[in-house]
């Protein structure tokens, strides 16, 4: 039986569908069986940050409607044969999952993957809630940011309430993972520390992965930052997340601020 | 940092833009009207099932939507047992 992850934030624009990806395709690499499925309905995005958005023929709505054979919805990867891709639909409507849909979708893949990461939407509503809602496992996207660790305990809750897990009295896994963190602002003291977050959500750290253009880089490219870049911080740190999801010990290492030459020159200090 | 990244590091901009005029095309056509790659596989479909009864489990659609080109493979398993002679096949 494969392990289903979801990977939700709460608030927009954190770097879900990004962290799905990268966190997906290390996975993969080593081998594993590994779905991706995009919740994001009405506004898909993976299928673009997977470099497969040319190639989407149906999606999930058309699974859960009938209209579309689940093994004829997934796409495979073109790079990791281990790889697939389960696009969100593009429709306005809303209610298109239905909760018992989405239920024997996963069920199907869990049956045949090793990994099921689902890719929540923003927000706590009904799409974020439905993508979290059969997870075994939840990896919770947190930027170093008064909002986002507010909005991530929000989703800590929902997960302790609303997952099928919960409601049977068993525990779902809980992850932080906190992204685009910004090593030289820490040092000046102008983000939340690491400790500061997990002092405050109180859950266990995945990664730390820091702020780089990298991630930009392989947006761009339509490819995952752990395949595309596998040697730069971004994707490292990604590869070592997914090492620890996979249930490694590994220690996680915070990332340090390299000093520039004018910092040096100038004798400046860490705040 | 060598060659090879500052090479990179200046294509992928152009890489993005040529990735999105081709999708944002085919999406805003398909807002008002299903693509014409739709349509057949749509009709194709149809007139397969209305000589052989095919399970869906042994139907491959795949679609690569280029700027120029588009391909559409239809990859159908037909059981011996019915006799109907398909060239689409493959
Ligand atoms: N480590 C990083 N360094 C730099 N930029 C990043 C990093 N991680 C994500 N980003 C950027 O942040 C933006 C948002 O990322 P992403 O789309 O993954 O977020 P999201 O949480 O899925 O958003 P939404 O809530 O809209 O679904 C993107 O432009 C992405 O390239
Ligand atoms: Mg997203």
């Amino acid at each position: 039986m494969g392990k289903v992850v979801v990977v939700t934030s709460g608030k927009g624009g954190v770097g879900k569908t990004t962290s799905t990806a990268a966190l997906g395709a290390a996975v993969a690499k080593t081998g594993k069986k590994v779905a991706l499925v995009d919740f994001d309905v009405g506004l898909r995005n993976l299928d673009l940050i997977m470099g497969a958005e040319r190639r989407v023929v149906f999606d999930l709505v058309n699974v859960i409607q009938g209209s579309a054979k689940l093994s004829q919805a997934l796409i495979r990867d073109k790079r990791v044969e281990t790889l697939f891709l389960l696009p969100a639909s593009q429709t306005r409507d809303k209610d298109a999952l239905t909760e018992d849909g989405v239920g024997e979708v996963i069920d199907k893949l869990r049956s045949v993957f090793d990994y099921v990461f689902c890719d929540s939407p923003a927000g706590i509503e009904r799409g974020a809630q439905l993508a979290m809602r059969f997870a075994d496992e939840a990896v919770i996207v947190t930027n170093p940011e008064v909002s986002s660790v507010r909005d991530s305990d929000r989703i800590i809750g929902l997960l302790d309430a609303r997952t099928l897990r919960a409601e049977q009295g068993e525990q779902i896994a809980k992850h932080v993972l906190v992204t685009r963190y910004d090593a030289a602002r820490a040092s000046r003291g102008e983000m939340l520390s690491i400790d500061d977050v997990l002092e405050i959500l109180s859950t266990p750290l995945l990664g730390i992965i820091p702020e780089s253009q990298d991630v930009l880089r392989a947006s761009n490219l339509g490819s995952p930052v752990t395949l595309s870049e596998p040697l730069n911080a971004a994707a490292k740190a990604y590869i070592d997340a997914a090492r620890r999801l996979e249930g490694e010990d590994l220690p996680v290492v915070v990332p340090f601020e390299r000093k520039g030459f004018l910092d040096r020159l100038l004798g400046r200090r860490a705040a | 940092m060598n060659l090879l990244d500052i090479f990179k590091r200046r294509s992928s901009a152009p890489v993005a833009r040529e990735r999105l005029q081709v999708l944002l095309a085919y999406e805003r056509r398909n807002r008002s009207q299903p693509d014409l790659v739709s349509i057949l596989r749509e009709e194709i479909m149809a007139v397969i099932a209305k000589h052989v009864q095919i399970d869906q489990d042994y139907l491959q659609v795949s679609m690569d939507r280029g700027e120029t080109m588009s391909t559409l493979e239809i990859d159908i398993q037909i059981p011996n047992k019915s006799a109907v002679p398909l060239a689409m096949a493959g």
